[in-house]
């Protein structure tokens, strides 16, 4: 082939190169390494979104200034802004998939229940994790079925068993659930429908009597729902909202004379966030969370002290320091660098590729005495995933707002009871590989 | 009985909110011709720039007042710079410009003001009063007076005063109306002032009961059944469209929604508001378009 034309070169070349940028370099290459993130700074979802990026970014600055890296690889991020919208998502994922600067990308976080649900088959062809912490399908567990889907720490099901099995602490044990009334009201969305299932079968199991209550998205107006739970009078009502819908079910709720200390929020109710705008009425509402709000834990002192106080946190609003979101982000944060870290131990210290990184979070073992190094004891629970097992720990801490600030009000962590759930959930797994004609991975340690 | 009689007038009671969210397009649409998409936008902006003020010190009516001024301010700067530019374009190019606004304002104000969501607290008690066998909500009744206050107010505004009069007279036909010397332009920025008021006083109930937040956008989309069933220039048809909806929607949610396995409140104000549109195309109480052919 001759090239006429001077330009006919330049652009060949310019051709040749470009498709080079694009392929992602060897992860042995590049010296640090890329972790995207999936941001929705504006928008409905944004007052959400910002404390959680906040504590996730300040995390990683810190694991780079203080800890130099992990084992000497610097962490580099750049964010990519969703508006919690499906299509941006996916959008954002198909942008940064490929890495950056030479390193490749050890896992995405989605940030959003729908964007998760999007990313599913696609994350399994472009071998790359989807961590999501406290939210996702469920049966993503089930590591021999998705083996990139990591619904990590808090399955919604286990969100749901640990509900009742706080209502049952409170009512003085589980044999108190028989010929209670517990209603869920749920944002009328996949997610919100997410519980349906557990919840059915626990009340078969406990003899609770289940009714479910849709809001419609958005949930700005609920008379006619807490009407209806009005005239239904159960004993407890458990709030699964999202956005705007919980502040308006809390108001509502004293609008109709419900008493709020017997409405239980779920993970996505549970944030000052939610709180704040439904003002005085919300005191004694209570929540469950995975990542409990407060800034004494021991890696907050270490936060405070290289990030916060020399003026590095990503956070604008201080009071936001040890929210239930920022935490939440600390401990997405926590998860994504000690995967990192585990994968390392295999593959050697340098950046991680998605592929390793699914080892890593197979083999990712977070036990008290991690927890003690890291200063997360209390923040974040014992955390075991292997290939069967992506979910890992199942507990929440039951929080109870006292107008001004969250306080445990459960017992510690409440678990969840995942031995009567698991085998329901590898059955839906199971149910999803014959339909895809998915071959199960080996249970083996790889 | 008394539970159908509480949900249908509880229903009717949260009509009137997404009847306060229409008249700020009927305001618009009856004087312009205009059907303004940024309400939603302004009601958010409205209510975010009120308490950012409170929340940096301003007493309530001061911080009323900025508030007012500043919406006041918007609204001549849209007439200004995006509609006048536009004068004597088709309808759609006019919608589809307040379509770019909204997006324009809900984004400057999240910039400006940030996107956190603040509680509004305006000293009305949300909680259940008895009458008899039925509970309603005091706040409701509040917000009811509140709106049938402005119905009030403004239907003299435009029936009895010479501002009424002149913005009548636009309507009806803009070149009969310049020619007899009507300023055209001062008008219109008196109505983007009243529809900046209206926006204000809109968000701070909506903002009292959920919050200020991003999602104040979204009452905007219970508003358009409400306009469709009252009719697009008739302040008194968003009142009673907004009762319409408010209890057709309640008592679908309770009686329609167990019966197909979902909520139905998304979208059952539509059902009303296509059955009008097949019955009434001009609503309830709109005028009716009756051109020379």
């Amino acid at each position: 082939m001759s090239l006429r034309k001077p330009w006919q070169a330049v652009a060949l070349a310019v051709f040749a190169l470009s498709l080079t940028a694009s392929q992602p370099a060897p992860a042995q290459e590049a010296k640090n390494q890329y972790v995207p993130l999936a941001t929705y700074r504006v928008g409905a979802y944004a007052s959400s979104g910002i404390p959680v990026w906040a504590g996730a970014i300040d995390y990683f600055r810190y694991v780079n200034e203080v800890e130099g890296g992990i084992n000497g690889v610097k962490l580099f991020w750049d964010e990519c802004e969703t508006n919690w919208d499906v299509e941006k998502g996916v959008e954002c994922y198909e942008r940064v998939k490929a890495g950056k600067d030479g390193s490749p990308v050890p896992i995405f976080l989605p940030h959003g229940d729908p964007i998760s649900k999007a990313l599913t088959e696609k994350s399994v062809a472009d071998k790359i994790p989807l961590v999501t912490l406290a939210y996702g399908r469920t049966e993503t567990i089930d590591g021999r079925v998705f083996p990139y889907s990591f619904p990590v720490v808090f399955s919604f099901w286990s969100e749901a068993s640990s509900v009742i099995n706080f209502i049952a602490e409170k009512q003085g044990g589980k044999d108190k659930l028989k010929g209670l009334k517990i209603v869920t009201l749920y944002h009328d969305s996949p997610y919100g429908k997410e519980t349906q299932t557990p919840l059915a079968h626990l009340a078969k199991t406990y003899g609770f009597e289940d009714i479910q209550v849709p809001v419609p998205h958005p949930g700005n107006d609920q008379s006619a729902q807490w009407a209806k739970i009005r005239q239904l009078k159960p004993d407890w009502v458990f709030l699964r909202g999202w956005g705007v819908m919980t502040p308006v079910a809390i108001k509502t709720a004293a609008k109709v004379g419900f008493p709020v200390d017997r409405v239980i929020g779920g993970i996505w109710s549970g944030s000052e966030e939610d709180v704040r705008p439904a003002g005085a009425v919300a005191k004694g509402y209570l929540a469950i969370t995975p990542f409990p709000a407060g800034a004494d834990f021991e890696i907050h002192k270490k936060l405070k002290e290289h990030i916060l106080d020399k003026g590095l946190s990503d956070l604008k609003d201080l009071k936001s320091f040890g929210s239930v979101y920022y935490n939440s982000g600390v401990n997405e944060a926590i998860i994504t660098v000690e995967a990192i870290r585990t994968a390392q131990k295999k593959f050697g210290a340098r950046p991680i590729n998605g592929e390793e990184a699914q080892w890593g979070l197979e083999n990712l073992n977070l036990d008290d005495a991690r927890l003690q190094e890291i200063g997360a004891v209390g923040l974040q629970q014992p955390l075991k995933l292997s290939i069967k097992d992506h979910e890992g720990g199942g507990a929440g801490k039951v929080l109870q707002w006292d107008g001004a600030k969250w306080n445990v009000a459960s017992d510690g962590w409440v678990r969840s009871d995942r031995e009567l759930l698991l085998p329901l959930i590898y059955e839906r797994a199971a149910a999803y590989a014959k339909e895809k004609g998915i071959t199960l991975r080996s249970e083996a340690v790889n | 009985m008394s539970f159908f009689v509480e949900t249908l007038v509880g229903g009717l009671l949260a009509g009137v909110m997404y009847s306060l969210v229409a008249i700020g397009f009927v305001l618009i649409y009856k004087a312009s011709g205009v059907f303004n998409f940024a309400q939603g936008a302004m009601v958010l902006c409205a209510a975010l720039t009120f308490v950012t003020l409170t929340e940096n010190g301003l007493s309530f009516w001061l911080a009323f007042l900025v508030s007012l001024a500043i919406m006041i301010m918007i609204g001549i700067a849209v007439e200004r710079l995006v509609l006048r530019p536009l004068v004597n374009q088709p309808q759609i190019t006019l919608f589809m410009a307040t379509l770019g606004l909204s997006f324009v304002i809900e984004g400057l104000s999240q910039i400006i003001m940030g996107a956190s969501v603040h509680e509004l607290d305006l000293g009305i008690l949300d909680v259940p009063v008895e009458f008899g066998p039925i509970q309603l909500s005091q706040f409701d009744l509040v917000a009811a007076a509140t709106a049938g206050l402005l119905v009030a107010v403004l239907s003299l505004l435009f029936s009895k005063t010479r501002i009424g009069i002149s913005l009548r007279a636009i309507a009806d036909d803009p070149q009969a109306a310049l020619s007899v010397g009507i300023r055209l332009q001062v008008l219109m920025r008196i109505v983007w002032g009243v529809a900046g008021f209206v926006a204000l006083v809109a968000g701070l109930l909506w903002g009292a009961r959920q919050g200020v937040q991003f999602s104040l956008t979204f009452v905007v989309l219970k508003a358009l059944p409400v306009l469709i069933i009252g009719g697009f220039t008739s302040i008194a048809g968003a009142i009673v469209g907004g009762l319409i909806v408010g209890a057709g929607d309640s008592l679908a949610e309770i009686y329609l929604g167990p019966l197909l396995g979902g909520s139905v409140s998304t979208w059952f104000a539509y059902v009303l508001a296509v059955v009008f549109l097949l019955a009434r195309p001009a609503g309830l109480f709109g005028e009716r378009a009756i051109e020379r052919v």
